[in-house]
């Protein structure tokens, strides 16, 4: 039921799904939603340090050498701990910096040396081939495993094929089109692969539950829980000695030199350091992964021991290679499904090593040695492209290929006779290579470039002579002689046994003496050499990062002259036009215009784009190539960057006490703000009122002196201009009294008298006081006031003034003749509700909370109604209010309206 | 022939008494009471001179102001600002929006005659 079919089918689809999570996630990375900025998914992307070495091989090395599997985890969770201080300043200066890989970091301390990227990219192809050869290995050989099903045999091993039936070699393939699909998508490197990235998230989350549930099945299936499986194991000799602490070979030493090594491939194997500085977010998920991450790593190795010893327990010595027990296991147990979910978790592992490493290693190769060399030699070809981006792309993508094709060579010609393990060692023994002039040079500010390359050089030649050469000595591609005799049989020169030192084994061998060439070659070249300006500057821009925020530092280099549109086309070159374009209307933006002349700070901004796409000494190389001006010397530079130091401290204290004062005037600004709008609505308030009292006084004053001047006026119209002269010398006394209300109630100066009121006499008196009103414009008025008293706490003469405020302004909107009113007083389950109903024109809706502002009147001049004062309803309001009421009106437009005011039943108690 | 004029105010009271003051003084007076209003009269006849008041509703006095000044048939039309609003910012928008004259509420009758009076004259 596993057939071939069956098992690539789903390996495919696996592949497939996880292109598919990185597509995601590059498309919410466009539109500004990063799915990976969080401290989880970062902490899970980490987990890439766990590769098929850890799927398959842990279990390989437990199975033989017991607990010696553990170095490899105690490390990074040691290194866990230093993160916060390592890897914080790491992250920190990559960003100031626009790093891109770590070949770019080592070479922009060190003066962006293009000579240094160039060595530490040979280092990392020559020094990552093994250990991308085993996961190759580890795919095919699970994989020719896993179609044996149900039988449980090893195939033959692939190097005795030729390479077109290997498995592996198409396994080769597959991974080149997924690795160049994947990772070659854009150019601009600092631009982060957020879909890889997320990818490797989800791949780190499959393995270990993969892995996790084969350890459980083994461990509670296989053998009766863990109590049964280690009682098993201790009846047999062999197997209780794997569970003791003496089998490591080397001893304490081992443990020691082994935890070294994998605490430095943590940081510095070039995926590790893309997923841990490159693609870091936000710096505090440093914090979070700080404990996290050891977890994963618990979590991970809590079944190698109970698998290895099953795997030791169930198949007979040798007929199962160690290394494939995950895979074995579930098979002879006849779990399919197990079976295809641990290959594919170990695909999952090996998959995001290749990916990242290769991707990573391609822009190293690109931006590092192609590109450098192409742009010294400079042929007529390359002159004449005026857009060199898909260029670059092409040389990754060439990169990405021939790097998983050599992985399969060393694989087959050298890798395949050795386990997982050893192969993957020799690899971190390279990439702790760069633990010298990376973490000296964050903290050494005289660490130089003479150093760095000669401590370097003598640290990688002492590891291939360590290492690597008795490696390949020992599958057969060189005489071993050298290995057991010494080259010219010079005993002194045994690769395991440098000048004699021969009790130690051959990791801690190598580490001793490539570690201690590497650090004294740094040491001393960089006390010997004496660096130039750019090399100071970078130091000091390293080590201070956290002090010296603004790195003005390098820009400071840049004295000379060159123009906007060279600058321009320098970019564009490498980025394209589109993109080169987009980065100028940045600057532009960002600081208003660029000028015709760049200055320093446009040319520096320009450097740091092109160091993202093809680093930082490259992008040197072609700037300097353009920018025409003298060099500033060391003692300049020095000057001002001592200068700019003590600036900068100044600086920052003037920039604290300016933040301070800034906030201070903003309070002012906010304060004065409030007093103009308060002063503003009193100034509108003001004038309100005086033309609300100039009014009736105008007419008062007029009809007055017509009086006064025509005394031979006929009766009739006397006795009506008079009329009017009384009629407005009522509303200005109402007003006048309206408007000292107001002005009581808004100041709070009012005395309210709250006695036990009966609300229903209280709405007759008001009834009684308006009849005249009624009488006038033959108005009718229907009272449903009940028949019961309705007692209340309040303040009688201020409701009193409510009710006939809403029954006169009723009559007012009523018809004439036709008029119909009728007040309703019915209570609620919580309150009395007093209802005014008119038959007038009714309110239009966006009217309904107008009504209740101070001087807002709903007047309609063309019929000719009685103008109130335009503070009735706002006084009503406020007095309901404070009997804690609530007062509206609900009302169609044509249909009357509906006044409502609602006072509680049971006045609660006052507040104090 | 007797001057033309249009009293616009909302309030019905100072409408009659102006009414009432105008025809003393021999004109021929007609009458609006909003924005709207004023502009219809004024497109039937134009009159001579309108005294005309800031705050009413549908139109207020300034909006009728600029009407008749954007206008050229009516160039010769002379207006009075009336307004309750005592602020000086109020007159001089009244002044630029075009108007001749700007009396503040409540006014002298007299004067209000005499300013109406010298307006036209100024122009016959």
């Amino acid at each position: 039921m596993l057939g071939d079919s069956v098992i690539i089918a789903s390996a495919l689809a696996y592949m497939g799904a996880l292109f598919g999570i990185a597509y995601y996630g590059d498309q919410r990375a466009d539109v500004g939603r990063s799915i990976i900025a969080n401290p989880y998914i970062y902490t899970l992307s980490l987990a890439i340090y766990c590769t098929a070495w850890t799927f398959y091989g842990s279990v390989g090395l437990a199975a033989t050498s017991g607990v010696d599997y553990l170095p490899v985890y105690l490390g990074p969770t040691l290194m866990a701990i230093l993160l916060w201080f390592v890897l914080r300043r790491i992250v920190r200066i990559a960003k100031v910096h626009r790093i891109t890989t770590i070949a770019d970091f080592v070479a922009s301390r060190y003066g962006k040396s293009g000579l240094l990227a160039g060595m530490v990219t040979v280092i990392v192809v020559f020094g990552i081939l093994p250990y991308i050869s085993i996961q190759l290995k580890a795919i095919a050989t699970s994989f020719s495993l896993l179609r044996q099903y149900p039988m449980v045999t090893m195939a033959t091993a692939s190097a005795q094929q030729p390479f077109w039936t290997d498995t592996t070699f198409f396994v080769a393939l597959v991974l080149i089109v997924f690795a160049i699909l994947f990772g070659t998508r854009h150019i601009d490197n600092t631009e982060r692969h957020e879909g890889m990235v997320a990818a490797v998230a989800f791949e780190s989350l499959f393995k270990l539950v993969a892995f996790v549930l084969v350890g459980v099945v083994v461990t509670f299936v296989t053998f009766d829980g863990p109590a049964d499986l280690f009682k098993q194991a201790a009846t047999q000799p062999e197997l209780a000695a794997l569970m003791r602490f003496d089998v490591v070979p080397g001893g304490y030493g081992g443990w020691l030199s082994l935890t070294f090594l994998s605490m430095m491939a943590f940081l510095f194997l070039p995926r590790q350091f893309q997923v841990l500085v490159i693609e870091n977010v936000d710096e505090t998920h440093i914090r979070k992964a700080i404990w996290l991450f050891p977890l994963y790593l618990f979590a991970i190795n809590l079944f190698v021991l109970p698998i290895a010893l099953g795997g030791r327990l169930v198949f007979d010595q040798g007929s199962v290679d160690a290394d494939m027990y995950v895979l074995a296991l579930p098979m002879a147990e006849q779990m399919p499904s197990l079976a295809l979910l641990a290959f594919l978790g170990g695909l999952s592992a090996a998959i995001s090593m290749i990916l990242f490493e290769t991707v990573t290693l391609s822009t190293m190769v690109c931006n590092d040695v192609v590109m450098p060399i192409l742009l010294r030699a400079n042929p007529p070809w390359l002159a004449s492209r005026s857009d060199l981006s898909g260029l670059l792309l092409s040389i990754r993508r060439v990169g990405i290929a021939a790097l998983i094709l050599l992985g399969y060579l060393y694989f087959r010609f050298i890798g395949e006779s050795y386990a997982l393990v050893t192969s993957g060692l020799i690899s971190f023994a390279a990439a702790a290579q760069f633990a010298p002039p990376i973490l000296i040079g964050l903290y050494w500010k005289r660490a130089n470039r003479l150093g760095a390359l000669v401590g370097l050089s003598g640290g990688f030649l002492v590891w291939a002579y360590t290492l690597l050469l008795p490696a390949m000595a020992r599958s057969g591609w060189i005489a071993t002689g050298f290995v057991e005799h010494g080259p010219f049989g010079l005993e002194l020169l045994k690769p395991y046994a440098l000048f004699g030192l021969s009790e130690m084994d051959p990791y801690m061998h190598a580490v001793f003496w490539s570690m201690l060439v590497n650090i004294s070659g740094l040491v001393f070249g960089s006390i010997l050499g004496r660096p130039d300006a750019i090399e100071q500057v970078q130091g000091s821009q390293f080590v201070n990062v956290f002090e010296r925020e603004r790195h003005d530092g390098d820009s400071l280099l840049w004295r000379g002259m060159v123009e906007t549109t060279d600058l321009y086309e320098l970019l564009a070159r490498f980025l394209g036009p589109q993109r080169a374009s987009d980065a100028f209307d940045r600057y532009a933006r960002d600081y208003h215009n660029y000028p015709l002349q760049a200055d320093s700070r446009l040319i520096h901004y320009t450097e740091r784009l092109l160091a993202g796409a093809i680093g930082a000494a490259s992008a040197r190389v072609m700037i300097s190539s353009i920018v025409m001006g003298e060099v500033l010397s060391i003692e300049e530079v020095m000057t001002i960057l001592d200068e700019s130091t003590q600036v900068i401290e100044y600086s920052r204290r003037l920039e604290q006490q300016s933040r301070e004062l800034e906030a201070a005037s903003v309070e002012l600004r906010e304060a004065n703000n409030r007093l103009r709008k308060l002063d503003q609505l009193k100034d509108e308030f003001i004038s309100t009122v005086t033309h609300e009292l100039r009014t009736p006084l105008t007419s008062i004053r007029a009809f007055s002196e017509i009086l006064l001047t025509n005394p031979d006026m006929d009766v009739e119209q006397r006795t009506q201009f008079l009329g009017i002269i009384v009629k407005e010398s009522e509303r200005l006394t109402r007003l006048i009294n309206q408007v000292l209300d107001m002005a009581k109630i808004d100041s709070g100066q009012i005395e309210w008298y709250t006695e036990d009121i009966d609300l229903r006499a209280l709405i007759e008196d008001a009834v009684a006081a308006t009849s005249q009103l009624f009488r006038d414009k033959a108005v009718t008025l229907h009272q449903e006031l009940g028949h019961q008293p309705v007692t209340i706490r309040g303040d009688h003469d201020r409701l009193t003034q409510v009710v006939i405020n809403l029954l006169s302004n009723a009559v007012k909107f009523c018809p004439e003749q036709t008029g119909e009113i009728i007040i309703r007083l019915r209570p609620t389950l919580t309150h009395w509700r007093l209802e005014v109903n008119d038959n007038g024109p009714g309110i239009a809706h966006d009217q309904h909370k107008l009504v209740f502002e101070k001087f807002h009147q709903v007047s309609d001049s063309h019929s000719g109604k009685p103008k109130g004062t335009g503070l009735g309803l706002p006084i009503s309001q406020k007095i309901v209010e404070h009997h804690r009421g609530r007062i509206w009106v609900e009302s169609e437009p044509g249909q009357g309206a509906v006044f409502i005011v609602e006072l509680p039943m049971v006045e609660p108690p006052d507040p104090v | 022939m007797a001057n033309k004029i249009l009293v616009v105010d909302d309030e019905p009271n100072i409408v009659l008494s102006l009414e009432f003051l105008m025809k003393h003084a021999g004109f021929q007076v007609r009458t609006a009471s909003d924005g709207e209003a004023a502009l219809t009269a004024i497109a039937a006849e134009p009159p001579d001179l309108v005294l005309l008041d800031v705050m009413m509703p549908r139109k207020n006095g300034y909006e009728v102001c600029q009407a008749i000044r954007a206008n050229p048939d009516w160039k010769a039309i002379r207006i009075i600002m009336l307004t309750a609003k005592g602020r000086e910012v109020e007159r001089e928008k009244g002044l630029a929006l075009g108007a001749d004259d700007y009396i503040t509420k409540p006014f002298s009758t007299q004067e209000v005659v005499e300013r109406v009076r010298e307006l036209l004259t100024g122009t016959d």
